[in-house]
């Protein structure tokens, strides 16, 4: 499997220093009309919106509202997901590459390195090797510590935590390419979207377009968890099929009958039909599924999608920043009556209340946070349509029935 | 067609008092916890009088006009 980001020395031997990156990739490369560049290689987000990235550089570059700020987003507040923090841990040094080629192509003169505070390793490893470049880049550097909380990452709460110590989501607008930290223009970028950039900044948007499937275009990070032998990151070529990201992953090691794709903010897809699913953003949106921040989560024999998908709600609902009305008491309502479903005790109406209210949460809340919520609980709706019907009608379990059947 | 407007709301400074809703119901209903789902699309020029009201009427100052982009 051809693989650029994780390339190197092997993941288990830790943080690549400056000096080994240096040796095995040169110097920062001198990048000229590298936002062309990035657009031909059609590389979107990885933080989970899959925003094109040249478009997102363009707007910020164009601004006129003083010298952009770029923040590199490790906030990785994704339950199911590994791939920043490990990145993060094995590969600093492309991220702040890529960082410091973002800065130059959108003219910004400072960089935030925002790392999930629960990310002891890549923060440890992000603060060794700040302080292995050199003074000039150093000195354009800061790197702060991101509160342990699922909307962190959001852009507008990683803007607002900079300015003013609060990791909650903003109103919108402005958005942070407008006016993000200290009024500039912002530019809040994941950390492995950074680092595809300093490997395309010297190989190419030929070389990177070569390196993904089909139409697709490079590599992508995945995160491999559930009914296979243990949680893994992976690089793949963007593009293959989601059965040989598992089988690159070790294989199942379960029956399955769902696959949650693209983590808590993605959706549920029976088995039959992930198999087939091509991991890649763009054709995954022409479906309709979302490759989000490259999750892929087998859902063991043995344990009931009614029941995962109640307790990833109640997890959401939990992680409302509670600014906003219809995400503070619908997802408390979605919740708890989705955990009564679970439970085997609902009452009547839970399910047809839950059903109208997946429909009435998009768009609602000043970030996406009830968006992925009704997202995950409308393909969990269609997905377990007959598994929530047996639950609320009949208060029984298949997979629950099944296990103690078997026992 | 620079007069085309909607309703547009803060959701951080909505409180859900629902005052709006009673203003211009053609625009604006209440979901089961009280906040405004409201229509993105232009307002009636009939109804304007009354979205504007609804503006300045709300408690929070979270509710205002946006001109749309004009789609042809």
């Amino acid at each position: 499997m051809s693989i650029a980001l994780l390339a190197g020395p092997p993941g288990a031997q830790g943080m690549e220093g400056f000096a080994a990156h240096r040796h095995r990739l040169g110097d920062l490369p001198e990048a000229h009309a590298l936002i062309d560049s990035v657009e031909r290689t059609n590389l979107r987000g990885k933080g989970g919106a899959g925003f094109p990235v040249a478009t997102k550089w363009r707007s910020v570059a164009s601004q006129r509202g003083g010298t952009p700020v770029v923040l590199a987003n490790g906030g990785e507040g994704e339950p199911l997901s590994r791939k920043d923090r490990m990145l993060m841990e094995q590969r600093p040094h492309l991220v702040i590459d890529g960082a410091i080629l973002a800065a130059g192509a959108v003219g910004a003169d400072e960089i935030v390195l925002y790392v999930g505070a629960d990310h002891a390793g890549a923060l440890q490893a992000m603060h060794r090797a700040m302080n292995e470049r050199p003074a000039s880049e150093r000195a354009r550097l800061r790197l702060l510590s991101a509160p342990v909380r699922y909307v962190s990452g959001e852009e507008t709460a990683a803007v607002h935590f900079v300015n003013a110590g609060i990791a909650l989501p903003t109103s919108i607008p402005p958005r942070p390419y407008e006016r993000g930290i200290d009024g500039r223009p912002t530019l809040v970028q994941n950390v492995e979207t950074l680092a595809h950039v300093a490997l395309i900044a010297r190989f190419g948007d030929e070389w990177f377009r070569s390196l993904g499937t089909g139409n697709a275009s490079g590599t992508t990070l995945v995160t491999v968890g559930g009914a296979v032998p243990q949680t893994v990151l992976i690089e793949i070529p963007q593009g293959i099929a989601l059965a040989d990201a598992v089988n690159a992953a070790g294989g199942i090691t379960s029956n399955s009958d769902a696959v949650l794709l693209g983590g808590y903010f993605g959706g549920w897809v029976e088995s039959a039909t992930a198999w087939g699913l091509p991991l890649d953003g763009d054709a995954l949106r022409q479906q309709g599924y979302s490759l989000g921040c490259g999750v892929v989560a087998v859902l063991p024999s043995g344990r009931c999608g009614v029941v995962e998908t109640a307790r990833i709600l109640a997890y959401l609902a939990h992680e409302s920043a509670r600014q906003c009305g219809p995400c503070t008491f619908g997802l408390r309502a979605i919740s708890a009556a989705a955990g009564r479903v679970a439970g085997l005790a609902s009452t009547p109406g839970d399910l047809e209340h839950i059903q109208r209210w997946a429909g009435v949460l998009a768009g609602r809340g000043a970030c996406r946070h009830p968006d992925g919520a009704a997202g995950l609980l409308a393909s969990a709706l269609r997905v377990f349509a007959g598994e929530f019907s047996l639950h609320e009608y009949q208060r029984r379990c298949s997979v629950a029935s099944a296990v103690a059947a078997a026992s | 067609m620079s007069d085309r407007v909607a309703l547009v709301v803060d959701r951080i400074k909505c409180d859900g008092h629902g005052v709006c809703a009673d203003l211009v119901p053609e625009m604006i209903e209440l979901d089961d916890w009280g906040y405004p789902i409201i229509r993105s699309d232009a307002i009636p020029p009939s109804v304007l009088p009354h979205a504007r009201r609804a503006v300045s009427g709300c408690p929070t100052l979270a509710l205002r006009l946006q001109a749309l982009a004009s789609r042809r």
